[in-house]
């Protein structure tokens, strides 16, 4: 199990590396504004994953609980590209699992860039 | 003047007399954590109704209930480490102490004279006086310089508290009773319990305390009734050397999922329950399910198991037969269900959906809806009955 749990992550990294160059690449164009952009209704389901799913080990105000804070002075030392690739293929020999079967690479690009400057709150909620 | 005094305070008591609502207890009450808004609804579960709701008890994400030993306090552990007590007659914050920085929930001792909380920020517990909330003792969690998350915290008899250690793979128990000075509690460490115990239960004979094990497949069991306890590995290596799925969210041991000799446990990385046999702690038995189980809970009298799971399997809640071990209901209450709780008796279970922003409330024998109750972002449902339990 061990030894799978480590090819999985040495493909994992692998991925990542792979992805680099094109991330970067996405990154410049998008320099001020991003180059993918979820639809509206998308939008309100990632913000709510994030708050919501993540936030159960993460904290609702990605303060940290079992997982480590989210907030932007924590991620002070973090590259989008790094967080997104740690979004989709989680970290091996920690509790964070690779989110790459629920959310995109463009999406884990996007939530990573909008941890970075401050993760918008979810919506007024609906009673 | 004075007259017109005595008329005005003789009015007063009168009318005071008057509005004030008649005896009740606390049995058939319980609250629901609303854990976007930092609310707790105070539910009535014979009139299955929202009697009211105590607001301004901050960041609720992840946070838990224990019961005061008469049934008429709450203490509200929140993410943001305050710890709340509240009066769920009257609806009000008694007290409220920030007590650690990022909390994960805690326990209340056999004779309910300790509030304990078991912090991640910083890591270690905390024990308080159940009436005024003073703190009592302090035991940080610090193995080789380095403060450890802390996990599984329980109540067991004999006025002691154990808990586990996520990062530093190790048991404590704390004994209140042991030395002249509840300051000073005596601490027995069990190193070497395994690699990241995310959670812990209390078998409801007080007797076994079981950490699940994230690190490592298999589980760290405490013969609490031994004369010299040990940890002892069970289960090892019950994921059968296969690659483990994707856990989404973290297993929850606490509370029982003890029915009759057999333990349903959730399988870390698999979407299966595991049966052991309490009496030898082996595995009888396994049950296929829709996804990583997350709360698997007993129903009081151990004749079903309700099972909650992850996202993104986090719509379904499935029922197992404890006598043939199969699933023999599942049920769609609605999107995100994070929460179940069987009324004291077991006749009916209240499932929290977090995004369908309701509980709803099945009758356990034939699987009828006997009402929803309309909550933003539901999360945690504890009923007071938990006040009578060991390791509630």
């Amino acid at each position: 199990m061990k030894l799978m749990h480590r090819l999985t992550a040495a493909i994992g990294a692998r991925r990542a590396w792979m992805c680099f160059p094109l991330l970067t690449l996405a990154a410049t164009a998008a320099m001020g504004g991003d180059a993918f952009a979820p639809s509206p209704q998308r939008e309100q389901k990632l913000v709510r994953m994030v708050r919501q799913d993540c936030g159960s080990c993460h904290g609702l105000q990605l303060t940290g609980g079992l997982g480590p804070a989210l907030t932007p002075a924590a991620l002070r030392a973090w590259s989008a590209d790094n967080l997104a690739a740690t979004i989709l293929h989680g970290r091996p020999g920690t509790p964070m699992p690779p989110w790459s079967t629920l959310v995109s690479a463009d999406e884990a690009e996007w939530i990573a860039r909008r941890l970075l400057e401050g993760f918008p709150q979810e919506g007024t909620v609906v009673r | 003047m004075n007259a017109l005094r005595l008329l005005v305070i003789v009015t007063a008591l009168v009318l005071s007399g008057c509005a004030s609502s008649p005896p009740a207890g606390t049995g058939d009450l319980g609250v629901v954590i609303e854990r976007a808004n930092g609310t707790v609804a105070v539910i009535n579960t014979t009139d299955r109704r929202i009697v009211g709701e105590v607001a301004g008890l901050g960041d609720l994400s992840h946070a838990s209930v224990v019961f005061s030993r008469d049934g008429l306090f709450a203490y509200v552990f929140g993410r943001d480490g305050a710890l709340s007590k509240v009066n769920v007659l009257t609806r009000r914050i008694e007290i409220r102490t920030q007590q650690a920085g990022n909390s994960i929930g805690g326990a209340i001792s056999q004779d309910g004279r300790y509030v304990a909380a078991q912090n991640y920020v910083p890591g270690g517990v905390k024990i308080f006086d159940a009436r005024t909330l003073a703190l009592v003792a302090d035991v940080p969690a610090v193995v080789d310089g380095k403060p450890s998350r802390v996990v599984g915290l329980a109540d067991v008899p004999g006025g002691r508290f154990v808990f586990s250690l996520f990062d530093a793979g190790q048991i404590w128990l704390v004994d209140m009773q042991a030395g002249p000075d509840p300051a000073h509690p005596k601490v027995t460490r069990f190193p070497d319990a395994g690699k990241q115990p995310y959670d812990g239960l209390v078998t409801p004979n007080g007797r076994y305390y079981v950490a699940g094990l994230f690190g490592e497949d298999g589980l760290a069991l405490i013969d609490l009734w031994d004369e010299t306890p040990s940890v002892r590995k069970v289960l090892s290596g019950y994921g059968r050397g296969e690659a483990p799925l994707p856990v989404f969210k973290m297993p929850h041991l606490r509370g029982w999922a003890i029915a009759g000799r057999y333990a349903y446990l959730p399988a870390v990385g698999r979407h299966e329950v595991l049966v052991v046999d309490t009496e030898t702690w082996s595995e009888v038995d396994r049950i296929a399910v829709a996804g990583q189980p997350v709360f698997v809970i007993a129903r009081p009298d151990g004749r079903q198991v309700w099972v909650n799971f992850a996202v993104p399997d986090y719509d379904r809640v499935q029922v197992i037969d404890t006598v043939c071990h199969q699933v023999v209901r599942t049920l769609e209450p609605g999107a995100a269900v994070l929460h179940m709780e069987f009324t004291p008796r077991g006749e009916a279970v209240w499932i929290s959906s977090r995004d369908a922003h309701r509980v709803s409330v099945f009758d356990t024998e034939h699987f009828a809806t006997l009402g929803v109750l309309d909550l933003p972002s539901p999360s945690g449902v504890f009923f007071t009955a938990r006040a009578a339990r060991i390791g509630f």
